[in-house]
């Protein structure tokens, strides 16, 4: 089984991750094709993708930029840097 | 015992102890410590088994499970491999892949029809005419495969065990002895890992007899032994290497998960068959396998030996034979200007004859070898014209090696191919691994010691993140041990390259001419390299003749990656116990107390119904009445509960429900539907509001976590203000529902419970039985009804004195299915049963929790906006007659339109109140709006009236949320 580094409590095995995926923000105002392709479509080629885990032990978020080729983690990301706002 | 030698230095069995067992029929003994085949040949039975496509006999080739020449079948186990299978007493043993007897296999002559059975004929023979197809597969079943499966057995729990330690040394020979001792003395916790039941590798077989190795040996061994660092895993193999160095070590008693931070792989390597006209010939085998069953087991192998070697460890062999009192015949060297060492030396100097650049033409003999022709070796094949014959009745075979890389490369470790030593040598191995001894390239004593120092200092180094400087080629030995090219043709054949599959040396030059002259295509062509042993005896010859064939070189030849397992692993030490947790709600024993069946909600175990399952149809109507005309209760603990808090609560509930939540009345609550992107329906529950910056959420039992998850994810991705918390676990809650609820719960909560201070959808804070506690007024079931959220522990001092206030009402505890009919009776959606992963609210039936125009966000809105345009199917109510006794309707069942299918059931139920199925189908568009009847297709293939109509089904106009009032006005 593989390990991760949870940013909080250090190595833990994966199954006590949840992989929630890259870190995506919804199109606003958009036309319908662009909204598609967001629910539906997904970066699948090997790269360095920023992507959101859930240690569910310790219930805690966190963003990494991964290398999904190599397994690398190349940055803890504040979470921040990927906030975003939504129509009110 | 003829075959029994006097006893050896370093044997592994005990003479004290005897052990019988029969083979074929025939009552015969060996010593505890033999393995199966050491005691066969000790008691003279060379021919262990027949091989595979032809049957032709077969005895020892390396006796180190590189090979499946000798598989046995006993009672309760088959393809036992004999040859590293301890002997255990009163086993009975046969032959696995014979008909009839080992001795007169009956398929023993299908080796003369060899010429009609070329490379590849399954796949091309057996496909025409297509309807003789299932004959031919018949037959080949027959003939195919090995051993029989014992459909009678005993199960066998093996347990599961998890380790962890600094560094893992795979292979407790010289260098990985070395190794483990050099990193244990620098205080690394070690594991050391070795398949066979001894430590010591090839230090106690191939340098059995060697003086220089003798002081090396025990002190290696006391060291390794007694150090407190070091933890041994004898009869133990390392069956993978997976990814952050996770290692199963196989033993006799199960596995072993072990996770280690570094690996040394002291791996060796495994030697090479000679490829020439019956070279399986039972009687020819590795010099290594001779070795090993003299050193190890005291077995000779042989009267009268030739050697056929191409490297210095022939000649070591050949004075082992020598030392154990076999004739030497000859030594016969592939090269004709060898540089040799001592042991060629003192070949010599015995007076063997030694036939320098000179190779085997052909082995002969019926089923035991008799004599070899030896004829010229030019380096690429034999010179057939002058021949010369040696009696004997054994030939050793000591060409090449080839490393036991397959962890290395599972590793992702880069290698490639070493000219000066013939063979494939690690190149960039990834972080972590290491590598040292044979399988590097160190083969002398010295060099071996020095390379597992060295291995030993760099994995060091790594893990304390230190630098080391030592390059993993330093102790490389500088001339070959492998010959390029052991290969003789011969016109007859019957040359054999791989033991398992019969693979000859025609069959992969056909492969190849064929076209399948890639190393992945000619392999799964020709299947070299795919049969029990996985090509440990035979890829690298492999890779050798595809190569020539090609003209090209080794590296760009190319090998490939020998998956884990590396040795075959049952299945018993790989299955697991279902092991998961199991939560339990605080009421759960007193279900169980009270006759409920219990069934499977998630990680929970809820009441289906309260009676025996014989009674079970009549307990869930009687459960179902109850609440209609009285009082029920039911356990609800394992409702997800959320408490929402903070000056952003109300925004982010806007953000991720469907309805508008910050427009809740303090004191209120409302249906709380979730939806994801695309717009599909993932979960539903309510939302309350307990104070101005401060609500409380349920969801679904079975998406509790999952919506958790999502409030927690969008707290983060906004940036909010909020806090939230699971209450889950900590509050248990029961819904206490029928018409005379009201009258039971207000004797004992200080809520005031009357209708003005608290209506319909309302949530209340108050006691009861002392204890803080929630009351929210729910319509699921359809009936005036309380839901009661209170602390874990206090719940079940609630729940006794709600049973015991409410005898007075004949209160019935009731179950899962009885809601079910009652929340179908009014209607109500169950998200997982009566919508699945496409359903969108629409569908659904609920435009009404889909504010489009009023909310400018929530998660799924522009995919709704879409849908609701283009909506397709509808869930629909339907009905069937009164009195109906047909065949039963049951979910998922077809609707028909046509011949074609229009819709499913989604729900069905004996409605009580109604008398009468009802249920739920999703229908597609436009019959959900136009159809007067719909048929269903039910198990039996015939067709079902029945008439939609419109949910819900009972109580349309909520009155019997206030029936106890009515009825007393």
């Amino acid at each position: 089984m593989k390990l991760l580094d949870c940013p909080l409590i250090g190595r833990r095995p994966i199954s006590e991750f949840d992989y929630v995926g890259e870190v995506r923000k919804p199109p606003v105002d958009c036309d319908t094709a662009t909204w598609a392709a967001f629910v539906f479509n997904r970066q699948g080629a090997p790269s360095v993708l920023r992507e959101r885990w859930y240690h569910r032990p310790t219930g805690y978020w966190f963003i990494l930029d991964r290398d999904t080729l190599t397994d690398e983690v190349k940055a803890i990301v504040d979470a921040r840097e990927v906030r975003y706002d939504i129509p009110a | 015992m003829t075959y029994r030698l006097d006893q050896q230095p370093l044997e592994w069995i005990d003479r004290g102890r005897t052990v019988t067992f029969r083979f074929e029929g025939k009552s015969l003994s060996g010593f505890a410590g033999d393995s199966i085949s050491s005691a066969l040949m000790a008691s003279g039975h060379s021919l262990l088994g027949r091989s595979f496509k032809y049957h032709r006999p077969r005895g020892a080739l390396t006796l180190a499970n590189h090979d499946v020449n000798a598989l046995f079948q006993s009672a309760d186990a088959t393809n036992i491999r004999g040859d590293v299978e301890p002997l255990t007493e009163g086993i009975e043993l046969h032959a696995c892949n014979v008909n009839g007897s080992l001795e007169n296999d009956r398929d023993r002559f299908i080796g003369l029809f060899a010429r009609f059975m070329p490379v590849g004929f399954y796949y091309k023979v057996f496909h025409r005419p297509k309807k003789l197809f299932p004959f031919w597969e018949r037959k080949i079943r027959e003939k195919a495969g090995l051993g029989r499966v014992n459909t009678d057995w005993t199960e066998q729990r093996t347990p599961k065990r998890y380790d962890y330690c600094e560094l893992l040394v795979v292979g407790a020979g010289a260098s990985g002895m070395q190794a483990a001792l050099t990193a244990a003395e620098a205080g690394a916790d070690v594991v050391l890992v070795d398949e066979n039941p001894h430590i010591g590798g090839s230090l106690d077989y191939q340098l059995a007899n060697e003086p220089a190795a003798t002081g090396v040996r025990a002190a290696l061994k006391d060291k390794v032994r007694n150090h407190a660092n070091i933890r041994l895993f004898e009869q133990h193999y390392a069956a993978g290497w997976y990814t952050d160095h996770y290692i199963p070590l196989v033993g006799p008693k199960g596995i072993t998960k072990l996770r280690a931070e570094g690996m040394i792989c002291a791996t060796g390597v495994m030697e090479q068959t000679a490829v020439f006209r019956n070279n399986d010939l039972p009687g020819v085998m590795m010099a290594s396998a001779a070795q090993r069953l003299i050193s190890r087991y005291a077995v000779s192998p042989g009267h009268r030996a030739v050697v056929l070697c191409a490297n210095d460890e022939g000649y070591r062999a050949a004075l082992d034979l020598m030392e154990a009192g076999i004739e030497l015949a000859a030594v016969v060297d592939l090269e004709s200007t060898p540089q040799r060492g001592s042991w060629a030396q003192q070949v010599t100097d015995k007076g063997v004859p030694v036939y320098r650049g000179c190779g085997i033409y052909a082995a002969q003999g019926s089923r035991h070898l008799q004599s070899v022709q030896v004829a010229a070796f030019n380096g690429k094949d034999c010179d057939p014209s002058e021949l010369t014959a040696i009696d004997c009745d054994l030939l050793l075979m000591s060409v090449g090696w080839a490393p036991a890389s397959q962890l290395l490369y599972q590793a992702k470790g880069k290698l490639g191919y070493d000219d000066t030593l013939q063979q494939i040598l690690p190149r960039e191995l990834p972080a972590g691994i290491h590598a040292c001894g044979r399988v590097n390239g160190a083969f002398t004593l010295e060099q071996r010691l020095a390379d597992g120092k060295r291995a030993a200092r760099a994995a060091l180094a790594e893990l304390r993140g230190e630098f080391h400087a030592e390059s993993q080629t330093l102790h490389r030995d500088r001339q070959a041990h492998s010959h390029p090219w052991p290969i003789v043709s011969h016109p007859a054949g019957k040359n054999f390259v791989d033991m398992d599959e019969d693979l000859q040396l025609k069959d992969l030059v056909n492969a190849a001419k064929e076209g399948f002259d890639n190393i992945e295509l000619i392999k799964r062509f020709s299947t070299i390299g795919m049969g029990p042993s996985q090509g440990k005896h035979s890829n690298m010859n492999g890779i050798r003749i595809l190569a020539a064939i090609r003209g090209q070189s080794i590296d760009k030849t190319g090998s490939t990656t020998a998956r884990p397992m590396f040795h075959p692993v049952p299945v018993s030490a790989l299955a697991g116990r279902r092991f998961r947790p199991e939560r339990r709600t605080p009421m759960q024993e007193w279900h169980e107390a009270h006759g409920a069946r219990m069934m499977e909600a998630g990680h929970w175990q809820r009441p289906e119904y309260y009676g025996q399952p014989e009674e079970r149809e009549q307990a869930i109507l009687r459960e179902a009445q109850a609440v209609r005309s009285r009082l029920g209760l039911i356990d609800v603990s394992t409702l997800g509960k959320i408490e929402v808090l903070g000056p952003d609560a109300a925004r982010l509930l806007d953000a991720v429900y469907t309805m508008k939540m910050s427009t809740i009345r303090q004191g209120m609550t409302r249906y709380a539907l979730l939806v994801e992107d695309s717009g599909v329906i993932i979960d539903d529950g309510i939302a309350a509001r307990l104070g101005e910056d401060r609500f409380y959420v349920s969801a679904t039992t079975s998406h509790a976590a999952a919506t958790f998850r999502i409030l927690s994810q969008t707290v983060m991705d906004l940036g909010l203000d909020v806090r939230l918390v699971n209450l889950t676990d900590s509050l248990a809650a029961m819904n206490l529902a029928g018409p005379l609820s009201r009258e039971l719960l207000k004797t004992l909560t200080d809520v005031d419970l009357s209708e003005e201070s608290f209506p319909y959808l309302g949530i209340r804070e108050g006691t009861m039985c002392g204890a803080k506690v929630r009351l929210i007024r729910v319509g699921f079931v359809g009936e005036l009804g309380y839901e009661i959220h209170a602390p874990a522990h206090k719940a079940m001092e609630i729940w006794h004195t709600l049973m015991r206030a409410g005898a007075r009402y004949n209160i019935r505890p009731f179950g899962v299915e009885a809601q079910r009919i009652l929340r179908l009776e009014k209607g109500h959606v169950i998200v997982g049963q009566d919508t699945d992963g496409l359903t969108n609210p629409f569908e659904a039936n609920m435009p009404w929790a889909i504010p489009l125009k009023s909310k400018p966000w929530f998660t799924g809105k522009p995919s709704l906006v879409v849908l609701k345009e283009r909506c397709q199917r509808r869930l629909t109510g339907f009905m069937l007659p009164q009195g109906y006794s047909g065949e039963r309707i049951k979910e998922c069942h077809l609707v028909i339109k046509d011949g074609d299918i229009a819709g499913r059931v989604t729900s069905i139920a004996y409605s009580p109140a109604l008398g009468r199925y009802i249920g739920l189908a999703m229908l597609d568009l436009p019959l959900a709006n136009e159809a007067k009847t719909l048929h269903v297709r039910v198990d039996s293939g015939s067709l079902v009236a029945m008439s939609p109509c419109k949910t819900p089904f009972y109580d349309a106009d909520g009155k019997r949320q206030t029936a106890d009032l009515t009825e007393v006005a």
